[in-house]
C-alpha cells in the first residue's frame, strides 16, 4: 500500500472529478471485483503463507495496482489509467521481488469479471469466479504458479466495507477474501519447490486513502491457529500519534470492526534494512479479544526494492495467540 | 620614564655561527626628550631602534614603554602598541608606492583610527609638501619622500618617534632642511625622539647622545 | 583598520593595471583552457550519449518486422502478454524532424532524459525537442524545449505521435536486457518479427570513447599546466609586494590581520579571474565545438548539438581549479611570510638560494616516481594503473627537470668571464624559473604526446579504411537467387568481385565471426597487419592458415604462427593478426575454398566490387537486376567523408595545441617578470663592471632561448613516452586494441619552434625592461645595502 503515498499524489487532496467512497455503499458482485476507473487508486492484493513438504516456510505476494491520472476510461494510449504490479517470494534467507508497468486502454493490463481475470503482461490472477483462481508471475530470477480455493465467505472491513482511514474522514472501500487454500510451485534459483498454505486477497479502492499528515502505515493480516483471523492497521501521523482500525474475523467469516484506538501495535525491535530502520518485531494487542501477541518477520530482508519501495513479508505470531500472517510497512524513510 | 631598556641582549645567526650584537644595553628616554644613538656600522644601533619599536624581540633583558613590559606581548599586541604610540622614520623611507602622498601621510593615523586632517595639514604646511599631496611617492625627490615619511610618523601623534638614519639618503643641504623641520615638529608635538645616525651634526642637535661600540654603550 | 589595509593592498593593483591584467589573465587562461576542454568534451559526450540513450539504439536489442517497417499494435500486446518485455517505438519523419513516440512506462530505465524533465504521467500530451526542432515545427505542433533531446528529433508519448500522424501501429520494439524466465520463443508469438541485436552499434561506442580519450588527456594536462600558471601568477604578486608587506607591518598592522586580508583580496581576484576564464573557455569551446560536433557526427553518425550550454560541471570545476591552484600557491606564500623575520622581508634572494639545495631532493623524488612509472609499464595491469603510469611519468619528469637543466647547463659552451658568469647566473635562477620551465615542459610534451596519438590514430584509421572499404561499390541483395545472378553478371563484366561470406561460430569458446575471402589483388594490396608471415595470402588462399583480428588474438594470448581451433577437429596456424578498431568481437579470416568446404550452406548475399566507374555500374546493376538503391553503397564516398572527418579532428587538436603553448608561454612570462624584479641587485655589479644594459637585455633573451631549448629536448622523449602510454597501455586496457605508434618529426620540430617562440615573446618584456632601466635604479643597489 506504500505506492499510495508517492503515486498519483495520494496523500494530496483528491481531484474533484474523482469519485469518493460513501457510507452505506451496497456492493454489487461480480461487477465490484472489477476495476473502478472513476476512483484514483485500486488494488487486487494477494499474500500467502506457504510451506514445503519439509515444513520450511515461504511467503508470496502478487499485487495488481490501478491508478488513474483522471477519472474514467478511454480506448488506446489516451487512457488515463495506469497499471502496475508487484510480485515477490520470501524465503527464510532471501527475498525476490519484481514489478511491471502498463498503460491502460491497449490491453496490456486490466481486469474482467466474468470469468474473472486480472492481468498485466503474462502475469495473471484468473478463474471462473473468485472462489477458484490461479495466479502466476515471473521475473528474470523467479516465478510462481499457484491454485487458490476459497473455503469461506468474503469479509467486509469498517462499516460494511467502508473503511475509514483518518479522523478527517478519508476512507476506502475495503473487502477481503481471507479464506483461500493455496498450492502450487515456486520456481526459485535453487530449483522448483512444491508448496501449500493459506492466502489472503484484499480488494480496496478509493481516491484519497491518506490524509495530509499521515506518513505511512503498518498493516497486519494475521491467521491464528484456531482458525480465527484479524486484519489490523495503524496509520502513523506526523505528530507521532496513530489512527488504528481492526477487523476480527471468526472461523465462519463473521466480523467485528474496531474503531480508532482499540487495536494497538508497538514496535519492539528495529533492523537496518536498505538504509532504513525497519521494525521487524511488534507487540500487537486487541484487549477486547484478549489478544496480546508478538509478531516477528520470517526474515527482515523482505524489502520490496521497486519504484516505490516498502517492506512486505510473512510473519509468525506467538504469545496469547499463535499463527502466521503478513506484515506490510510503508513510509519508512 | 617613557622608554626604558634594561640589560638588552640580542644575537643573530650568521654564516659562521651566532653573532652577539647587543650585550646588555640599558638605556632610558623621558617623555619629550631627544636622544642620538651613534656608533660604527654593525655596532647594533639599528637593532636597539628596532627592539624599541617592537619590530624585533630581544633575547634577554626587559623593555618598558610607558611602564608596559613589551617583551611579554604577542606579535599582535606589539603591533597595536606600535601603531598608536610609536612613529618610525626609516632610512629608505618605506612609503607605500601605490598610495598618494596624502594617503601615505594619513596612513598610520588611519590604521590607529585617529586621523586628524587639521593636524595633517599643519604637518604638510610645516614640511612644505602642499604641492605634492596628489602625487605618488615615485615622482618625489628623496628629501620629499623623507618628509612624507616624517609626516606619516608624526600624524599619529606618537609619544615616541624613532628615526633610523633619517638623512642618510639625502644630500647635505636637503638633510639639514629635513632635520630642522623634523626637530621643530617633534618639539611642537612633545614626542620623545630617538635617532640613529652617523652624522655628528645631527647628533649635536639632540638633548643627549650615547655611543654604541661592540654591543655595549660607552 | 581593515578598510585602510584593504585599500592599501588593492591600491597596488590600481596603480599597476598591467600587473592586474597579467594576474587576471594568468588565472583566466588556466581556468579557460581547462573549462574549454571540459566543455567540448562533456558537450560532445552528453550530446551523443543523449542521442544513443534516447533512441535506445546503441544499448538494446530491437524487434523489427521482417518485411516493411510497421508492427501492428496487437502484436506488441501479444508479446507483452506472453512475457516478452519490450517497449514500443513509433518513428515518423516529418519536415525533416524524426518524431519518436515512446511509452515512458515501459522504456528501459537505463534510457532516460539527461535533464530529468522527461515525462510524468500528467504531461503525456507534450512534445519535446531542442530549440531548432521547435522552430521547424512552429505552426504544426507546439514543442516543449528541452536541451537534452538530440538534434533533429522530437520525442513524445507514443499516443501523441499516433494521433498526430493518424497511425495505429508501431515501428519497432526495444527489448529490455532482463527478461523473465519461461519466456516463449519469438517465433511462437510473432514470427513476422526478427531480433536486431544491439551489437551492430556497440562498436561505435568504442571508437567514440577512444576519441574522447584524446580530449580527456588534453583536459588532464591542461589542468596540470593551469595549476602551475596560477602558482606563478600568485608568486609574482607576492614578490612584488614584499616591500609593502614589510611597511604595513612596521606601521603596526598585526600579521594575522594582514594575512586574512590578503586571503580576502586574493579570493576576490581569483574569483574575477576564474569567471573571466570560464567565459574564455566558453568562447574557445563555442569556436571549436562546430568542428567537434562535425567530427563526432561524421564519424559515428550521431548528431551533436552545435550549441553550448553552460553546464555546472565544467564551470564549477573551472572555479574549483582556480581556487585549488590559488590556495596551494597562497599557502606557500603565506607560510613564507609567517616564517620571515619582519625586517628582512625584502630579501627574496635568501629564499631563492635556500631552494637551490632542495632542487636535488625534489629531483630524487621525481626519479623515484619515474621508477614507479617504469615498473607499472612493465608489470601493470588495468586502466587505473595505466593512468597511474602516466601520472607518475608526468609528475616525475616535472620534478626532475630543474635539476636536469642545471646539469645540462654544465655542458654549456664558452669559457670567457661573461659567459661563465652568464651560465652561473642562469643556474642560480633555476629555483625561480623552475615552475615556468615545468609548465613549458608539460605543455610541450602534452602537445607532442597528443598530436602523436591523434596522428597515429589517423594513419591507422586511414589504412584501416583503405583495407575495409577497398571495393568501391558494395551491393547487398535479399535473396540467394539474386545473389548468384549478381555474381554471374559481375564476373561476365570481368570485374573483381569479393563475396562477403560469413558465419557466426564460437572460436576458442567465444562468439566470433568467420569470413571467407576471395584472395586477389585487393586483399594483397590493401591489407596491413600488426604482425604477419611473409606469404600470408598464399597460405590463406590455400587454406593452410588463417588471419585473426587483434581482439581475438589478445584475448586468447595468441599471435602469428600460434594455432587456433576454428572448427571441430581443425587447427590452423595464424598467418597474420589484423587491427580491427572498435569491434569487440573476435574475427577469423580464411580462404574462400576452405570456408565453402566448412560451411557449404553459407551463401554470400553481399559483394564488394572493384570498379573505376561507380556511377554507371550502379545504374546498370539497378536496372538490369532490379536491386533497390538502398542495397548499393558507394564505399568510395564513405571513405572520403571519413577522412574529412579526421582532418577536422586535427583542426581541433591543432587549435588546442596553440592554446596550451600560449598558456605555457604566459607561465614563462610570469616567472621571468618575477625574477626581473629580484635581479636588479645581481645585475647591478655586472653592469657596473662594464656590461651595457642592451647587452644585459640580449643576454636575458639568450638565456630564455637556451632554457627553452633544454626544455624542448627533455619534452620530446617525455611526449613520446606519453603517446606510447596512451596508445599501447591505456587504449589496450580501455578498448582491447592497440594503436600502432607513428613518429612525426616535422610536427615536433614545428611544436618546438612554437614553444621557443612563446618563450622568446615571454622573455622580451623583462628584457626590454632591463634595457630601459634607469642607471639610477641600478645605482641604488649600492647605496641601499645595509
Amino acid at each position: 500500500m506504500a505506492w499510495a503515498q508517492s503515486f498519483g499524489g495520494l496523500g494530496s487532496k483528491a481531484a474533484d472529478e474523482f469519485a469518493t467512497p460513501q457510507r452505506n455503499f451496497v456492493f454489487d458482485f461480480p461487477t465490484d471485483h472489477g476495476a473502478h476507473p472513476d476512483y484514483r487508486i485500486e488494488w487486487w492484493y494477494l499474500t500467502a503463507n506457504l510451506e514445503d513438504p519439509a515444513g520450511v516456510q515461504y511467503g508470496l505476494q502478487w499485487t495488481l495496482f490501478r491508478t488513474a491520472v483522471a477519472p474514467g476510461e478511454e480506448e488506446g494510449w489516451s487512457s488515463p489509467q495506469v497499471w502496475f504490479a508487484h510480485a515477490a517470494v520470501t524465503t527464510t534467507e532471501a527475498h525476490f521481488a519484481t514489478e511491471r508497468f502498463a498503460r491502460g486502454g491497449i490491453g496490456q493490463a486490466g481486469v474482467t469479471v466474468e470469468p474473472f481475470r486480472a492481468w498485466i503482461d503474462e502475469w495473471r490472477l484468473e478463474g471462473p469466479d473468485m472462489n477458484s483462481l490461479s495466479v502466476q508471475a515471473a521475473s528474470p530470477d523467479f516465478a510462481f504458479d499457484m491454485d487458490l480455493l476459497a473455503t469461506g465467505p468474503l469479509v467486509f472491513h469498517g462499516e460494511n466495507g467502508f473503511s475509514q482511514k483518518s479522523a478527517e474522514g478519508q476512507a476506502s472501500y475495503y473487502y477481503s477474501q481471507p479464506f483461500y487454500k493455496i498450492s502450487g510451485t515456486l520456481n526459485l534459483p535453487e530449483g522448483d519447490i512444491l508448496v501449500i498454505g493459506s492466502a489472503w486477497l484484499d480488494r480496496e479502492w478509493s481516491s484519497q486513502p491518506l490524509s495530509d499528515d499521515q506518513k505511512g502505515w503498518d498493516w497486519f493480516s494475521l491467521s491464528f491457529e484456531d482458525g480465527e483471523k484479524m486484519m489490523g492497521f495503524q496509520l502513523r501521523q506526523s505528530d507521532g500519534s496513530h489512527y488504528t482500525s481492526a477487523t476480527w474475523i471468526d472461523i465462519n467469516g463473521e466480523t467485528q470492526s474496531y474503531p480508532d484506538g482499540v487495536f494497538m501495535a508497538e514496535p519492539l525491535e528495529e533492523i537496518r534494512v536498505a538504509g532504513r530502520d525497519i521494525p521487524i518485531r511488534w507487540r500487537v494487542r486487541l484487549p477486547d479479544r484478549d489478544l496480546d501477541a508478538e509478531v516477528l518477520a520470517l526474515t527482515p530482508k523482505a524489502w520490496m526494492d521497486v519504484s516505490i519501495p516498502y517492506w512486505e513479508g510473512p510473519v509468525g505470531i506467538s504469545g496469547s495467540h499463535a499463527g502466521r500472517g503478513y506484515l506490510e510497512m510503508t513510509g519508512y524513510e | 620614564m617613557l622608554l626604558e631598556l634594561k640589560d638588552i641582549t640580542k644575537s643573530f645567526s650568521g654564516v659562521d655561527g651566532d653573532v652577539e650584537v647587543l650585550r646588555g644595553v640599558s638605556l632610558g628616554l623621558d617623555a619629550g626628550e631627544t636622544l642620538a644613538l651613534t656608533g660604527e656600522s654593525g655596532s647594533g644601533k639599528s637593532t636597539i631602534l628596532h627592539i624599541s619599536a617592537g619590530l624585533e624581540v630581544p633575547d634577554g633583558g626587559s623593555l618598558h614603554l610607558e611602564g608596559v613590559e613589551i617583551n611579554g606581548l604577542g606579535e599582535a599586541e606589539r603591533a597595536n602598541l606600535r601603531r598608536s604610540e610609536v612613529g618610525i622614520v626609516f632610512q629608505q623611507f618605506n612609503l607605500i608606492p601605490s598610495l598618494t602622498v596624502e594617503a601615505n601621510i594619513g596612513f598610520q593615523a588611519a590604521l590607529a583610527g585617529r586621523r586628524d586632517k587639521l593636524f595633517e595639514s599643519e604637518l604638510v604646511e610645516a614640511l612644505g609638501l602642499s604641492d605634492q599631496l596628489k602625487q605618488y611617492p615615485e615622482s618625489l625627490s628623496g628629501g620629499q619622500q623623507q618628509r612624507v615619511a616624517i609626516a606619516r610618523a608624526l600624524a599619529v601623534r606618537p609619544k615616541l618617534l624613532l628615526a633610523d638614519e633619517p638623512t642618510g639618503n639625502l644630500d647635505e643641504s636637503t638633510a639639514s632642511a629635513v632635520l630642522t623641520a623634523m626637530l621643530d615638529l617633534v618639539g611642537r608635538t612633545g614626542a620623545a625622539l630617538m635617532v640613529v645616525t652617523h652624522s655628528a651634526a645631527l647628533a649635536e642637535k639632540m638633548d643627549r647622545r650615547v655611543r654604541l661600540k661592540g654591543g655595549v654603550l660607552l | 583598520m581593515t578598510n585602510t589595509i584593504l585599500r592599501a593592498l588593492l591600491s597596488y593593483w590600481w596603480r599597476s593595471p598591467l600587473q592586474l591584467f597579467t594576474f587576471l589573465m594568468g588565472l583566466a587562461l588556466a581556468t579557460g583552457l581547462w573549462s574549454g576542454v571540459q566543455a567540448i568534451n562533456s558537450e560532445a559526450r552528453a550530446s551523443y550519449d543523449a542521442a544513443a540513450a534516447t533512441l535506445g539504439e546503441g544499448q538494446f536489442d530491437q524487434l523489427v518486422p521482417r518485411v516493411g517497417d510497421r508492427i501492428p499494435q496487437s502484436v506488441y500486446v501479444d508479446l507483452r502478454r506472453a512475457g516478452w518485455l519490450a517497449s514500443p517505438i513509433l518513428d515518423v519523419t516529418f519536415k525533416g524532424v524524426r518524431f519518436v513516440g515512446i511509452d515512458p512506462l515501459t522504456t528501459p530505465t537505463q534510457m532516460s532524459f539527461s535533464s530529468g524533465s522527461g515525462f510524468s504521467l500528467e504531461d503525456t500530451d507534450l512534445i519535446f525537442g531542442n530549440a531548432e526542432v521547435a522552430s521547424v515545427l512552429e505552426g504544426f505542433v507546439e514543442v516543449t524545449k528541452d536541451k537534452s533531446i538530440p538534434p533533429g528529433i522530437a520525442i513524445a508519448d507514443i499516443g501523441v505521435v499516433q494521433r498526430l500522424f493518424k497511425r495505429n501501429d508501431l515501428s519497432r520494439l526495444m527489448v529490455l536486457p532482463e527478461q523473465p524466465i519461461r519466456r516463449p520463443d519469438l517465433v511462437k508469438i510473432a514470427p513476422e518479427l526478427v531480433v536486431q541485436p544491439s551489437q551492430q552499434i556497440a562498436d561505435v561506442a568504442a571508437l567514440t570513447d577512444s576519441f574522447h580519450l584524446n580530449l580527456t588527456a588534453f583536459g588532464f594536462l591542461s589542468f596540470a599546466v593551469g595549476l602551475f600558471i596560477v602558482h606563478s601568477t600568485i608568486g609574482l604578486a607576492f614578490e612584488q609586494r614584499r616591500g609593502m608587506i614589510r611597511t604595513l607591518r612596521s606601521l603596526g598592522v598585526p600579521l594575522s590581520n594582514l594575512l586574512s586580508l590578503i586571503i580576502v583580496e586574493m579570493g576576490l581576484l581569483v574569483f574575477v579571474g576564474a569567471v573571466l576564464g570560464i567565459l574564455m573557455g566558453y568562447t574557445i569551446a563555442a569556436m571549436l565545438l562546430p568542428d567537434v560536433a562535425a567530427t563526432v557526427e561524421g564519424l559515428y553518425g550521431a548528431r551533436v548539438s552545435g550549441t553550448l550550454s553552460l553546464r555546472p560541471e565544467w564551470w564549477l570545476s573551472g572555479i574549483g581549479l582556480a581556487f585549488l591552484g590559488a590556495g596551494m600557491a597562497l599557502a606557500v606564500r603565506i607560510w613564507q611570510i609567517m616564517q620571515m623575520p619582519l625586517l628582512s622581508a625584502v630579501q627574496p634572494r635568501a629564499w631563492a638560494i635556500a631552494s637551490a639545495k632542495r632542487i636535488r631532493g625534489i629531483a630524487i623524488l621525481g626519479m623515484i616516481l619515474l621508477g614507479f612509472s617504469g615498473l607499472l609499464a612493465l608489470i601493470g595491469t588495468g586502466l587505473g594503473q595505466a593512468f597511474a603510469l602516466i601520472g607518475f611519468l608526468l609528475i616525475g619528469s616535472a620534478l626532475v627537470l630543474p635539476w636536469l637543466t642545471i646539469k645540462l647547463l654544465d655542458f654549456a659552451p664558452g669559457k670567457g668571464v661573461i659567459t661563465s658568469w652568464f651560465w652561473a647566473d642562469t643556474r642560480q635562477q633555476m629555483p625561480g624559473l623552475s615552475l615556468a620551465l615545468i609548465a613549458l615542459l608539460l605543455a610541450v610534451s602534452a602537445n607532442i604526446g597528443v598530436s602523436t596519438m591523434v596522428s597515429s590514430f589517423r594513419v591507422t584509421f586511414v589504412s584501416f579504411l583503405d583495407q575495409r572499404l577497398a571495393p568501391e561499390l558494395f551491393v547487398r541483395v535479399e535473396e540467394e537467387k539474386t545473389a548468384s545472378a549478381l555474381e554471374k553478371y559481375l564476373l561476365e563484366r570481368e570485374l573483381e568481385v569479393l563475396p562477403l561470406l560469413t558465419v557466426e561460430r564460437p572460436v576458442v569458446g567465444q562468439p566470433a565471426k568467420l569470413y571467407g575471402v576471395r584472395v586477389g589483388r585487393t586483399y594483397r594490396e590493401s591489407w596491413q597487419f600488426l604482425g604477419a608471415d611473409p606469404d600470408v595470402w598464399d597460405q590463406v588462399s590455400k587454406g593452410e592458415a588463417v588471419i585473426v583480428n587483434e581482439q581475438l588474438a589478445r584475448r586468447n594470448n595468441l599471435w602469428v604462427s600460434d594455432e587456433v581451433d576454428i572448427a571441430p577437429g581443425l587447427n590452423l596456424p595464424i598467418a597474420a593478426v589484423v587491427g580491427d578498431y572498435g569491434n569487440p568481437q573476435g574475427q577469423v579470416v580464411m580462404g574462400e575454398l576452405l570456408f565453402r568446404k566448412l560451411y557449404p550452406n553459407a551463401v554470400a548475399t553481399s559483394f564488394g566490387i572493384r570498379t573505376t566507374d561507380t556511377a554507371d555500374l550502379r545504374k546498370a546493376i539497378q536496372s538490369d537486376l532490379e536491386v533497390p538503391d538502398s542495397g548499393i553503397i558507394n564505399q568510395a564516398s564513405i571513405k572520403s567523408m571519413s577522412l574529412e572527418v579526421f582532418e577536422r579532428t586535427f583542426a581541433v587538436t591543432a587549435a588546442l595545441n596553440i592554446l596550451t603553448l600560449g598558456v605555457a608561454g604566459f607561465a614563462m612570462l610570469m616567472s621571468l617578470l618575477t625574477l626581473a624584479g629580484m635581479r636588479t641587485p645581481q645585475l647591478a655589479p655586472v653592469w657596473a663592471l662594464g656590461l651595457t644594459r642592451t647587452r644585459l637585455g640580449v643576454l636575458e633573451l639568450a638565456r630564455a632561448l637556451g632554457l627553452s631549448l633544454i626544455v624542448f629536448i627533455c619534452a620530446v622523449p617525455l611526449g613520446l613516452a606519453l603517446a606510447w602510454a596512451l596508445l599501447n597501455v591505456v587504449n589496450v586496457e580501455a578498448f582491447g586494441w592497440q594503436l600502432p605508434m607513428f613518429f612525426f618529426p616535422a610536427d615536433y620540430a614545428f611544436l618546438g619552434g612554437l614553444a621557443i617562440l612563446a618563450t622568446l615573446i615571454a622573455a622580451a618584456w623583462p628584457a626590454i625592461q632591463m634595457v630601459r632601466k634607469p642607471p639610477a635604479t641600478l645605482l641604488k643597489v649600492f647605496s641601499n645595502e645595509r
